[in-house]
Order: C-alpha cells, then structure tokens, then sequence
C-alpha cells in the first residue's frame, strides 16, 4: 500500500489547492496520518473510497481527540557580543516567550480496503476551535458506517458534522447539555464514600471529606437460625 | 393493588395479636401424626414465597448468568421461579441485573412501578449494588437502590448461578417471615407506605433528582484498618 506520504502527493496533483498535510506519529506504532482541511474532505474522502488502487471502501472507526488551549513557553537564547570589547565572550540573554495555543476539536477516521485488503489509511480532520466553530464535514454519505460513530463524536465531544442525515445524541440522553469526553467537563458532584481511594478519587476524596471519618461501628452479624 | 378502606377495616397495628395456643413444638408433633395444623399467614407467606416469577429483564452481563441460572443445569424452576414473565404486569420479582445507566434508570424505574404488589427486588452484581467499578464515571447510577426499595444484594461481578440461587433461597426465607397484619407487616399490606416510586427527569447534567430520599440515604464511611 501507498505511504501517507504517497498518498499526499496524489492528493494535492488531484486536488490543487487542498490543504493536506502528514501527521507523523513518534511512537512504536508509527502509524502517520493525514490532515485534511475541511473544504475538500468530502471530495477527498470520495477519492480514496473510489480510487482504483486504494479502494478504501470501509471506514472501521471515528473517534474525536479533544485539544484543549495551552500556554505555550518558547525559550531562545540571544547572544550579544559586546561592542567596546570585541573579544570578549558574548553575553547570553535566555528570552522566554509566551503564545497560546487555540484549542480545537479533532477527528480521526481509520480507513481500509476490503478489495484490496490492505489498510489503515488515517486522516484527521481538525475543527476551528472548540466553542462556535466546532464543526467538519460530516462523511456519512461517503462512508454509511459512519453514521453512528459520528453521532457518538458529537455526542461526547460536542463536534458538528454538516451534513450528517441524523445528527442527534446517541449515548447520553437528548436533555443532555455537556460534552463528557472533553476536558474540561465537570461531572455531577454525587461522590461516596470509598474505603480505599486513589488517583483522582482520592482526590474527591479530599474535597469531600476533609477530615477522614471515624471508623463506623459494625454491628456483628447475628447467626441465622438453624 | 389491595386496598383496605382505613375506616371500614382499621389498621391492626394497634391490635396486639393474642399469645398462639399452640407452640411451635406442637405443631410439629402434630404433623408427625399427619394433621396439618396451620396459619393463614403460614399459607399464604408459603404460597408466595414458592412462586415468586421474575421479570424477564437483564441489563448487562449479570444477565447472562441470571439465563444461566435458569437454564437446565442450574435450573431455578427447582424454586418455583422457572416462569420469567415479559410482562410487568405478570411479574412478582425484578432483578435488577447488570449496570443501570443513568439513562436507563427511569426505565428500570417504570418497571418496577407497573408490577403489581407483592413484589420483591434483587440487585444481583456489583454494578447493581453501587455502580461498582463504573461508580465514579458520570454516566452510571451508584446503586438501583437509590430509587427502588431493594430486598435482596447478591455480590459478584458477575455472582456465579448458585449464588442468585441462593439469593432467591433467601428471599423466599425473607417471605416466610413476612406477618400479615401488626407494624412488621410488608408494604403491601400497609396503607402507610406507597408502592410506586418517582420516576427521576433527564436533567441538564444529571438525574433529577439524584436519587430518591424515601428509599435511600447515604451509606456511613467505612473505613479500613490498614
């Protein structure tokens, strides 16, 4: 099968102008992907699904990346050499500088060839941010078995799939207002008492039960009667 | 339901039945002579507590071993609870078996409400009991028991056949003891208590209400020793 990399360099003879991209992944699986911007990736999907030598006619998972805002520090380092003294060593100024990071909604599709048996190829598609831009184009007409799993993403993640024939919550209950895969969601404040909690339990915990409660006296189990 | 008009028939609470002229050990020695001396409470506890037919209603993979148990080789019709009836209307016992949703709650709730008294409740499997190891997540009720009278915890995860069995067993012993008139009567036979329980909203972020206060209150804080 085609490379990523291949791949890409079909797309953009195909599809000039498009915005498309590798992602590469570091990790062991190497599995790199494919940005695609959101104007021509219903075009794009229609593509690799059709392509004689692709035929990536099965699209086996969506899932959504939830990205949210970060700071990010940048430090560069300016070395200024000293005018009166041209041989002595330069002074080093370390320079941080702050930038954020817009936050934004991804989602990944994992595709595969069932003519060809050959496959994943992966793309991504990225929202404009995570608030009232959180929309991509819905691949539900190029890939029936999207459906759900696009309503699952935008369910859980809150992203808007244009297009989508059934956009509506498939999980959670249409009364629904949060997004529970993301972030910042805050879940219902019921905690129990756990005898035994860690992580982020414990932390609840915490919250909950500042002081640690006196042991509760058991009554002793009474033997049932022969 | 049975209803008694309060006026017409009073309710007997304040009526202490009379000491029994017949002892325990009597009857017994009677019945090795083969006369049947009996109560109608006797009769009638005897008569419940051998037919009491479940709802044909699993929820997760507790379900699985509740068909099991039901199946030849531990066959639960050995208790008299072979009939599982798809209708709530026909129904004396709901096993709440597997994980409740919070989306699923309400229904389980409805069921629960459309089954006729006297009806009996088992939370078979640790999901049932407490949400067990989904009780921290935002989408899973922390026990059935926050909304539903529950006779019966069978602990497991899921419990093997024989332990359902022998929640049954204990049910039917729970039954047995039941006295028809007096303030231990079960809620069936009392005005005082209803039958029916308050089915919660879907809420914006949770349950509405999160659980009901008639039937439930926060457990105390175990604490472990080590």
């Amino acid at each position: 099968m085609e490379s990523p990399e291949q791949i890409r360099d079909r797309l953009l003879a195909r599809f000039p102008g498009a915005e498309i991209s590798v992602v590469t992944n570091p990790g062991l699986a190497a599995q790199h992907s494919l940005l695609l911007g959101a104007a021509h990736a219903r075009a794009i999907a229609e593509f690799l699904r059709d392509d004689p030598t692709l035929r990536l006619d099965q699209c086996s998972n969506v899932t959504g990346i939830d990205w949210p805002e970060k700071e990010i520090v940048e430090t560069t380092n300016i070395s200024t050499p000293d005018p009166a003294n041209p041989a002595a060593p330069p002074t080093a100024v370390e320079q941080k500088t702050k930038r954020l990071q817009p936050g934004f909604l991804e989602v990944v599709y994992h595709l595969y060839s069932i003519t060809h048996r050959h496959g994943p190829v992966i793309f991504r598609l990225r929202t404009g941010n995570r608030t009232d831009q959180a929309t991509v184009p819905s691949l539900t007409p190029v890939w029936r078995s999207c459906e759900f799993q696009e309503r699952e993403v935008f369910d859980l993640f809150g992203v808007t799939f244009v297009g989508h024939p059934d956009l509506r919550r498939i999980l959670m209950w249409d009364e629904f207002k949060d997004h529970p895969m993301r972030r910042d969601y805050v879940e219902p404040d019921d905690y129990e008492w756990e005898p035994t909690p860690h992580g982020a339990v414990l932390e609840k915990t915490k919250a909950h039960y500042p002081t640690p409660p006196a042991p509760a006296s058991v009554a002793p189990v009474k033997a049932a009667a022969p | 339901m049975f209803k008694r008009d309060p006026e017409d028939c009073p309710l007997s609470q304040e009526v202490t039945p009379p000491p029994p002229s017949v002892t325990e050990t009597e009857r017994d020695e009677l019945r090795r002579q083969g006369i049947l001396l009996t109560s109608l409470q006797e009769l009638y506890t005897w008569g419940n507590s051998h037919s009491v037919w479940p709802l044909n209603f699993g929820l997760a993979c507790c379900a699985i071993e509740m068909i099991a148990a039901s199946m030849a080789k531990f066959d639960i019709a050995r208790f008299g609870s072979e009939v599982f009836r798809p209708s709530p209307r026909q129904a004396d016992l709901l096993i709440v078996s597997g994980t409740v949703t919070k989306k699923m709650a309400p229904q389980v709730i409805r069921l629960w409400n459309q089954m006729p008294e006297p009806k009996y409740c088992i939370a078979m499997g640790a999901c049932a009991i407490s949400g067990g190891p989904f009780k921290q997540g935002y989408n899973v009720l922390k026990g059935i028991d926050r909304f539903i009278p529950v006779d019966i915890y069978i602990p497991g995860c899921p419990p093997r056949p024989e332990a359902l069995l022998h929640g049954l067993v204990q049910l039917q012993k729970k039954i047995q003891g039941f006295k028809l008139t007096g303030p231990d009567a079960p809620r069936h036979l009392r005005d005082d208590q209803p039958c029916n329980c308050p089915v919660p909203e879907f809420g914006e972020h949770d349950l509405e209400p999160p659980a009901n206060p008639a039937v439930w209150t926060a457990p105390p804080a175990i604490v472990r020793k080590d």
